[in-house]
């Protein structure tokens, strides 16, 4: 890829995220670092854009580097670093476990922290609130994906075990039942 | 519900009382949840929505939330009722734009709503009349802590609240302060104070307006972060920093009346006056004439008119609005007309004008 505002190659890839709004910046070394002086020496930013949010994610990588770091997926929902990336959402909970190392400094730099010190979901008697975390349960996305791929093979067997494997992990973590009705015809 | 029930009342914040109410419009704490067991809504199927959107809609409306909501189908909602929901600030406009089931739940106070399969699950929201911050926060916390009973929230130890976009991330608290600040904007002085603000990481945007670009001088701060520290600190950094701008606010307040008082009652009445003989006009120009007739209430430059009418008319004559109360579409032009109309009607102190 191509520097933006020249011929080198872009070595630098930086995603500008605020609020509601992704931008990609692809420069060459020396492109990147007037991109990044002028950042900084704009010092605040300006009205009603979120400042500090502007994150450069991936600066000091190389173009291999990061493109091997884009290829990344979660195991649970599919989804990519890079498309992540590309918009800014991610796609289940899980995705802070998969890219745990990826997400950290993206995240210091937006809250100036990486733990959290607020409140926890309580135990309660209907929910089972484990001290690690709703992780275990997170896992039926991932089996709820897997179940579609099998029947769209017509693996038939292996779609129903793992129909019976999600409704045993929701019934012990939510209690009977929880599963919504299915669908009424779609109006 | 149906949305014509709302036409006709006027919502909780909207009532201009509560501490510091000439300047706090209204004081809001909005928390983002999402289930633990299904994809953040942008990555979700159809199907998962369709999901999220039962299992969300049965489980709160079966939680003891203290007092009835109202459910809203907003995913079937005709393009202007979900505008009308906008405008009330009981749905983002994410959520009135976004593809898919969704709904609102609704108190009939119109203090809490409860956005699911916005771009979070659920997103909690609570309103209440000037500065409150820590009667929202309670009333938001008690409802937060009755869905986590029957409803499993995606959590991490390390990361707490898990949501789509990393900037919600941890607590999944946004605290804002609505202000009207019309004196700080006469007298420019608007633009140093929020750089003043950006340096403790306090986000400002105009309400009605896009971007920076406040309409009618109401601007809301919010906190930045959500991470790292708890729900109190948070809440204090946004209220914190209130009093000093309230104290701004009152200075430039005084110092119009003191050394500009001609000219300040010259641009109040004027303002008045134009909204009430105006034959057509624009949301834009309502919300900036409303400001300043707001200002002029409370410097005791006009008599007859009272903040929380000038307050209802600032919800009421955007577009949604003044359309469900005329019963019928509007195209801009005589929507400008109807408007007018509306507000001569409402100045003249009659009875505002049949369908
Ligand atoms: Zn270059
Ligand atoms: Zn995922």
């Amino acid at each position: 890829m191509k520097c933006q505002h020249c011929d080198r190659q872009a070595v630098f890839h930086i995603t500008e995220l605020e609020t509601g709004e992704v931008r990609e910046v692809h420069l060459c070394e020396e492109h990147a670092r007037t991109y990044l002086n002028q950042s900084e020496a704009a010092g605040e930013p300006p009205l009603g854009k979120p400042g500090g949010l502007a994150t450069p994610l991936g600066v000091g990588q190389t173009a291999e580097e990061l493109s091997v770091l884009d290829q990344k997926t979660c195991d649970m929902c599919g989804i990519s670093f890079f498309e992540f990336r590309n918009q800014g959402r991610l796609g289940c909970p899980h995705d802070y476990v998969a890219f745990e190392k990826e997400l950290e400094p993206l995240i210091a730099n937006i809250h100036g922290a990486t733990e959290h010190v607020g409140r926890r979901p309580q135990q309660a008697a209907a929910i089972v609130m484990p001290q690690e975390g709703t992780e275990g349960l997170t896992r039926v996305i991932g089996l709820r994906l897997e179940m579609k791929e099998a029947i769209a093979c017509e693996d038939y067997e292996k779609a129903k075990e793992n129909r019976d494997l999600i409704r045993e992990i929701e019934e012990t973590w939510l209690g009977p039942a929880v599963a919504p009705p299915p669908p009424e015809a779609t109006p | 519900m149906k949305i014509d029930t709302l036409t006709d009342s006027i919502g909780e914040w909207l009532r201009g009382t509560g501490p510091e109410s000439d300047i706090v419009m209204s004081s809001r704490v909005r928390l983002a949840r999402n289930l633990a067991h299904f994809p953040f809504v942008g990555r979700a199927s159809e199907q998962e929505r369709f999901d999220t959107e039962a299992l969300l809609r049965q489980r709160i409306a079966a939680a003891p939330l203290g007092g009835s909501l109202e459910y809203i189908d907003v995913g079937h909602l005709e393009e202007i009722d979900r505008q009308f929901l906008v405008e009330r600030q009981l749905i983002s406009r994410e959520h009135a734009d976004a593809q898919g089931a969704r709904g609102v739940a609704i108190d009939g106070r119109e203090q809490v709503s409860l956005m699911i399969n916005e771009e979070d699950h659920l997103r909690i929201q609570c309103m209440h009349s000037g500065l409150d911050l820590a009667g929202a926060f309670e009333q938001i916390r008690a409802v937060d802590e009755q869905i986590e009973k029957v409803v499993p929230y995606a959590f991490h130890p390390k990361w707490g609240y898990l949501t789509a976009c990393p900037t919600n991330v941890g607590t999944g608290i946004r605290v804002s302060v609505m202000l009207h600040l019309p004196a700080l904007v006469i007298t420019r002085q608007i633009d140093k104070v929020f750089r003043s603000l950006h340096k403790i990481s306090l986000a400002v945007r105009g309400l009605y307006g896009e971007g920076s670009q406040a309409m009618g001088d109401f601007y809301q701060i919010s906190n930045q972060t959500t991470l790292g520290k708890t729900e109190e600190e948070l809440i204090e950094q946004v209220g914190d920093v209130v009093p000093v701008l309230i104290d701004y606010e009152r200075r430039a307040r005084e110092f119009l009346v003191r050394e500009t008082q001609e000219n300040v009652h010259d641009q109040v009445s004027r303002a008045y006056g134009i909204l009430r003989t105006a034959q057509t006009i624009s949301a834009e120009e309502t919300m900036q004439l409303l400001s300043r007739v707001r200002m002029g209430v409370l410097l005791g430059l006009i008599g007859d008119v009272t903040i929380p009418d000038i307050n209802v008319l600032l919800v009421r004559t955007q577009p949604a609005h003044l359309q469900k109360i005329r019963g019928v579409e509007l195209d801009t032009n005589d929507r400008n007309i109807e408007r007018a109309r509306y507000l001569r009607h409402h100045f003249e102190g009659g009875a505002e004008p049949a369908n």
